[in-house]
């Protein structure tokens, strides 16, 4: 019956002011049943304040055959870090 | 074995409200590892540990929780009927939950306002994990009863076989009555026209018919229950028997 049903990937906002985070999926026959199986599953141990979940056929994701070109380029560009200021001490959370 | 059954009113109504979460919490969690599927079988567990939780609290209020659960003859059992009948399949014990939490929702949101400060403060927490229940026993009612022919038929069939065990959730007996006259205790027959409408306007978005009214089926209230609480009762009271001082 699983194998059935849609997968629906899972976000989870920990607590009020944070974003939803990816924590995995379940499956089921349609949203209002897999927000149930995403609480049942997720929050037992109160890890969030609110639920989102998203059919996994819709999440576009890109081509890790394209990762090379997507994403090396960015390692020789040490120069876009945020690293070569002097913080002043006062300033704190950064 | 002697009777370890409080007596009075008060003791009388949480051992009913906490035999019932007991004896429903032990039914669902014979789900674990049974479920139909991943999710669902958790989802299961997670109702079977909210009612065992809600059993340790009544329990525990009545007198000493583990030996009223685990130390007393089925007899002494005051859970309703409906709690203790067998899961059948999926739908059967969806039935079950259904007509059960439905019930014991309502039940709750009345014993906010008893005059014990136990029962309100229990009822407090225990209504909004119930609320959730009985919103999951609804999901999947409408679901099976509206999906496919054989779901649909083995829903119908789940409540033509708990059908019978709902009068007994508005019988009215002495202690009861003591219970309602001290203020403990809210009257189930205040709800019990909304009750029957809440389970009809489940059923009516099933595509179900309303069950044909059976014989009552009444009595364990009184500790006259069915076969099947031996049974559960024998699976469940195994080990503390067999080893009264374990630890773990």
């Amino acid at each position: 019956m699983s194998s059935d049903w849609p997968l629906w990937e899972v976000f989870v906002r920990s607590r009020g002011g944070l974003s939803h985070r990816h924590v995995g999926s379940v499956h089921a026959p349609d949203a209002e049943l897999a927000l149930a199986h995403a609480r049942d599953t997720y929050t037992r141990r109160l890890e969030g304040v609110s639920l989102w979940v998203v059919p996994s056929a819709e999440i576009v994701a890109s081509d890790p055959e394209q990762a090379g070109e997507l994403f090396e380029p960015a390692e020789s560009k040490i120069y876009r870090h945020p690293t070569f200021y002097d913080i002043p001490e006062e300033v704190k959370h950064i | 074995m002697a009777t370890i059954a409080p007596v009075d009113a008060r003791g009388e109504y949480l051992l009913r409200l906490g035999d019932d979460a007991l004896v429903l919490g032990q039914r669902v969690s014979e789900w674990c590892g049974h479920g139909p599927v991943l999710e669902v079988d958790i989802s299961l567990a997670n109702l079977a540990l909210d009612l065992i939780g809600q059993a340790t609290l009544l329990l525990g209020e009545a007198g000493d929780g583990d030996k009223l659960a685990f130390h007393r003859d089925v007899l002494d059992f005051r859970n309703c009927l409906l709690v203790e009948q067998p899961n059948g399949d999926f739908a059967q014990s969806i039935a079950r939950h259904l007509l059960y939490t439905t019930w014991q929702h309502m039940l709750l949101q009345r014993l906010v306002q008893s005059s014990d400060r136990f029962l309100r403060e229990f009822a407090h927490k225990a209504v909004k994990e119930v609320a959730y229940h009985r919103e999951l026993a609804s999901e999947w009612t409408v679901r099976l009863g509206d999906g496919t022919d054989e779901s649909a038929r083995r829903m119908a069939e789940g409540l033509d076989w708990n059908w019978r065990f709902v009068p007994e959730l508005f019988e009215m007996d002495e202690a009861l009555q003591a219970a309602i006259a001290a203020g403990i205790a809210p009257d189930p027959r205040d709800f019990q026209d909304q009750y029957r409408s809440s389970i009809a306007s489940v059923l009516a978005e099933a595509q179900l018919e309303v069950p044909t009214e059976q014989r009552p089926i009444l009595g364990g209230r009184r500790g006259h229950h069915s076969e099947h609480l031996g049974h559960l009762l024998a699976v469940m009271q195994f080990l503390p028997r067999t080893y009264p001082d374990a630890k773990w």
